[in-house]
């Protein structure tokens, strides 16, 4: 298996890999050293990188002036509730596909992942109508079904995915052992996806909390999450390079740090089903 | 492979995902199938009977159509090309034995996790910018003119920052597509005689054909309906302006409703077209 | 108690009739072993008898009740998968109380019969292990340990040692049998492999193609094979089946000798014939031998160490009394 590598390849491959990963992450990283600068070290030429007063002001001042706070418990409960109802509905329908499938199995998902594929501006207007008749127009509730709607169709295809590395037979064992539906899926399905399970509920998480366009067209005040929160610092008067890498740093930071610490969960459930 | 109990089983337990995605599909859909075929301006109060298909065709005809159908293309193929090109070649080189791997696939990972906003925002304000930007910084660094990016090459920026943004999604899921790849495999192209070259043009590529088209797939799905990228640099000038863009100023700006009801029908046609198309190369791939 | 009735049942995957009607009956207690070629309908009909598919036609009886549309959960029957199928996310003792737990007993008797099944099973220092842990062997000893718990009225096994290696296939073959002598309960058993088949059964069915070939005991299918199919897959190695004018000798359309039924003279014999391949196993020697004008080459049994070579001539004289006859169908002549 394994071969003798050369240190001088592995130094140079190591080289132009810490090259690129460091250019991919540049623009994050230069964000959050922004953040921490003044409005005039910010925009200096040359610029500067680390050599700098660093102070925390940009962030108070953010903070003062748009209640970060509740954009995010908005994102938080936006991201969190629409998974968790996605999964509820999901997990039943993806176990029916996986471990029950019909010759229209496969048409079923395929239809489900192209109601992803209507383009939202389609229906933006109709959806809004109804949401102000009904009186929920920025309402967390309306958001929460908006945003697991649009996600149900990936997560019922991950689990799909994952479920169907499940062998059939463990299923049918539980069956044998006088196991009614309920406890299957209870007892033997779940714990055996679990890994599955909480790599969709990561993606779905990371997907809720950066949608951009129901959350921007749907909300004003109650609703509003830290998309809403960011998009207020487009304005040109809020044009502040420090100021707002400050707020940039803030709408992303929860994401990034969650999103690190689980990668491997996450790049586990990545595959969609693409590598078997 | 089932019994009767069981299928009516998984029949009852999928019955609430496709009702849901049934009445979220179809009721706003047949709203808007209705309001194409109105004189709907709500600004001007007029809410009236009987355009028949004249939105269709005013919509059609207008020059903006096909040049947003144009942008379109552009965007979602750049961005295509540059993210899977891109991601095989940073796959195949996270999978070389490197000194700090997982160092380097967080770093390459993170884009994946900034929210579209903000990741315009500040590729458009801290890099783009002609003034205060980054790039304009190197520039005059390097004696050449700052360039204005997003009003001289606006679609190439766009193409930029959405590839930024999507090119960790395709690594990792070419990534992973790599280290499955039986090595005995790759051992056995070499003792055959093939060179890097070939082996990677007759065994990895093959290998990865299914990662690709799912890679695809998904950015698809997500890449025809950009929208905050657009909003937030160009608002849809200078030629960035997509269908799905150019139906938002119809209805929201413009506040045609019945205009850009028709328009977005026409969207939905188009994209039930590209999903078509896709479903079927991706739904034979995943068969195999 | 553990009398299953198979009338007329009947499989159908759409228009693809896997399982033509089908009648069957297994007594209490017995130890029938389902053989066959991969592809024959055994497993299908395993299934059917425990419910993880639907018949499209027909009755299943178990002890006299219809169970034709019962759940699996309410036959009362357990199974051991080829995979063993065991619960990878709980411990070894977790799987063997699951059949328990889902019955709802209770702990304190929970408890007792997973210790009693342990200890039966050797299994006692393994409990707190989980299946990832363990061997092959030990694996497929926690699936039984799952299925006698419940005391279910019939056991129903999967090609359970199709994943062993081949001398923990024979351990397990007769730890099996033990158990079946001391539990007494009916056990059905599917494989492809007839030697599991000769040595464990009380009663063997062949199947071919969704077809029941023959029922009987191990000896009768050694002795007097209904037909030509049956013939060539019960022994090993296979019967020798001849045509042409050396069957038409005997008035039959084909003739069958066993390879321990041809006795090797070094002068004249019935039929003459060139030693290839020769396999030495120790206790036996078999001989490939081409004889002309017949399609295949014969194989032939002998004793021990025999001082024969590739390319040797020798004669071979079949044992009259052996000779199987069959006509022209393949079916069994008296």
């Amino acid at each position: 298996m394994a071969r003798a590598v050369t240190t001088q390849r592995k130094i140079v491959f190591t080289a132009i890999a810490w090259i690129i990963g460091l250019a991919i992450f540049f623009p994050i990283l230069w964000t959050i050293l922004t953040s921490f600068k003044t409005e005039a070290t910010a925009i200096s030429d040359p610029p500067v990188f680390f050599n700098f007063d660093w102070t925390l002001e940009n962030y108070a001042i953010v903070q003062e002036r748009s209640d970060y706070m509740r954009y995010l418990w908005n994102s938080v409960v936006l991201a969190v509730g629409s998974t968790f109802f996605g999964i509820i509905i999901a997990v039943p329908a993806a176990w029916s596909m996986a471990f029950v499938p019909g010759k229209r199995t496969k048409d079923v998902l395929m239809w489900m992942l192209s109601t992803k594929m209507l383009p939202a501006v389609g229906v933006l207007y109709p959806i809004r109508l109804i949401l102000i008749e009904m009186n929920i127009l920025d309402s967390k509730g309306a958001l929460i079904f908006i945003l697991m709607m649009i996600n149900l169709p990936i997560i019922i295809w991950m689990l799909y995915t994952y479920f169907r590395e499940i062998p059939g037979e463990i299923l049918e064992a539980a069956r044998m052992d006088g196991a009614t539906l309920k406890d299957e899926i209870l007892y033997v399905l779940t714990p055996m996806a679990i890994p599955g399970i909480a790599s969709t509920v990561l993606l779905n998480i990371i997907l809720a909390w950066n949608e951009a366009f129901w959350t921007l067209t749907l909300t004003t005040v109650d609703a509003a999450p830290l998309t809403a929160f960011i998009a207020s610092y487009s304005s040109p008067e809020g044009l502040f390079y420090a100021k707002l890498s400050a707020a940039s740093t803030m709408a992303i930071a929860p994401i990034l740090i969650l999103g690190w610490f689980s990668q491997k969960q996450l790049v586990r459930g990545l595959t969609f089903g693409a590598v078997k | 492979m089932a019994t009767q109990h069981s299928r009516s089983a998984a029949r009852l337990m999928m019955s609430p995902a496709v009702f849901l995605l049934l009445v979220w599909m179809l009721v706003p859909l047949i709203m808007t199938l209705w309001f194409s075929t109105l004189d709907y301006r709500p600004m001007r109060g007029t809410f009236d009977c009987c355009e028949g298909l004249g939105n269709y065709t005013r919509f059609v005809t207008s020059s903006a159509f096909l040049d947003s159908v144009v942008a379109t293309l552009q965007l979602v193929g750049g961005v295509l090309v540059i993210t899977v090109v891109g991601g095989i070649l940073l796959a195949i080189l996270l999978d070389q034995p490197i000194w700090g791997q997982g160092v380097v696939r967080i770093l390459v990972i993170a884009p994946f996790f900034v929210m579209p906003t903000v990741s315009a925002l500040v590729w458009k304000n801290m890099f783009m910018n002609p003034v205060n930007g980054l790039f304009a910084h190197l520039f005059k660094g390097l004696g050449l003119q700052p360039v204005d990016w997003l009003s001289q090459y606006p679609m190439f920026s766009i193409i930029l920052i959405v590839s930024w943004q999507w090119l960790p999604f395709a690594t990792l899921i070419l990534l992973t597509a790599i280290q499955s790849l039986d090595s005995e495999q790759l051992e056995a192209a070499e003792m055959d005689g093939a060179g890097p070259l070939s082996r990677f043009g007759h065994i990895t590529l093959p290998h990865l054909a299914r990662s690709i088209t799912v890679v695809v797939l998904i950015q698809t799905i997500f890449l025809l309906s950009i929208f905050a990228e657009i909003y937030v640099t160009t608002s849809g000038a200078f030629g960035t302006r997509t269908l799905t863009y150019l139906v938002y100023q119809r209805v929201i700006e413009s506040q045609n409703v019945g205009l850009g009801s028709a328009g977005g029908i026409i969207a939905v046609i188009l994209a039930n077209i590209v999903a078509l198309v896709l479903m079927r190369v991706v739904g034979k791939n995943l068969d195999a | 108690m553990g009398r299953i009735t198979l009338d007329k049942v009947r499989k159908a995957f759409g228009d693809v009739e896997v399982i033509p009607p089908l009648d069957l009956r297994i007594e209490d207690g017995e130890f029938v072993v389902f053989v066959g070629p991969s592809g024959c309908g055994k497993s299908t009909l395993l299934r059917l008898i425990a419910g993880l598919e639907d018949v499209s036609g027909g009755e299943i009886r178990i002890d006299g009740t219809d169970a034709t549309n019962l759940s699996p959960a309410k036959r009362r029957l357990a199974m051991v998968f080829q995979s063993y199928a065991l619960y990878p996310h709980m411990s070894v003792r977790k799987n063997i109380a699951f059949p328990l737990k889902m019955a709802g007993l209770d702990k304190a008797e929970i408890d007792k019969r997973v210790e009693g099944a342990a200890k039966v099973l050797n299994l006692d220092s393994y409990l707190d292990r989980r299946p990832g842990q363990l061997s092959g062997g030990q694996r497929q000893r926690v699936a039984i340990g799952r299925a006698i718990v419940r005391e279910p009225s019939a056991f129903l096994f999967d090609e359970p040692l199709s994943n062993l290696d081949a001398a923990l296939r024979v351990g397990m073959r007769l730890e099996i049998s033990e158990l079946h002598k001391r539990l007494a309960t009916t056990m059905i058993y599917v494989t492809h492999d007839q030697v599991e088949a000769m040595t464990m059964a009380d009663k063997i069915v062949v199947l071919q193609a969704g077809h029941i070939e023959q029922v009987g005991s191990p000896l009768e299918l050694y002795r007097t094979p209904r037909n030509k199919f049956v013939a060539g897959f019960i022994g090993s190695p296979k019967m020798n089946l001849i045509e042409g004018p050396e069957a038409a000798k005997h008035d039959a359309h084909t003739i069958g000798v066993r390879p321990e039924h041809l006795m090797v003279t070094p002068e004249g014999g019935t039929w003459t014939g060139k030693v290839g391949v020769s396999e030495h196993l120790g206790s036996d020697t078999f001989f490939h031998v081409t004889v002309p004008g017949f399609a295949e080459p014969l194989t032939v049994r002998a004793g021990g160490e025999v001082d024969l070579h590739y390319g040797d001539q020798i004669h071979l004289t079949p044992d009259p009394a052996q000779i199987h006859r069959f006509d022209a169908e393949g079916l069994r002549l008296a």
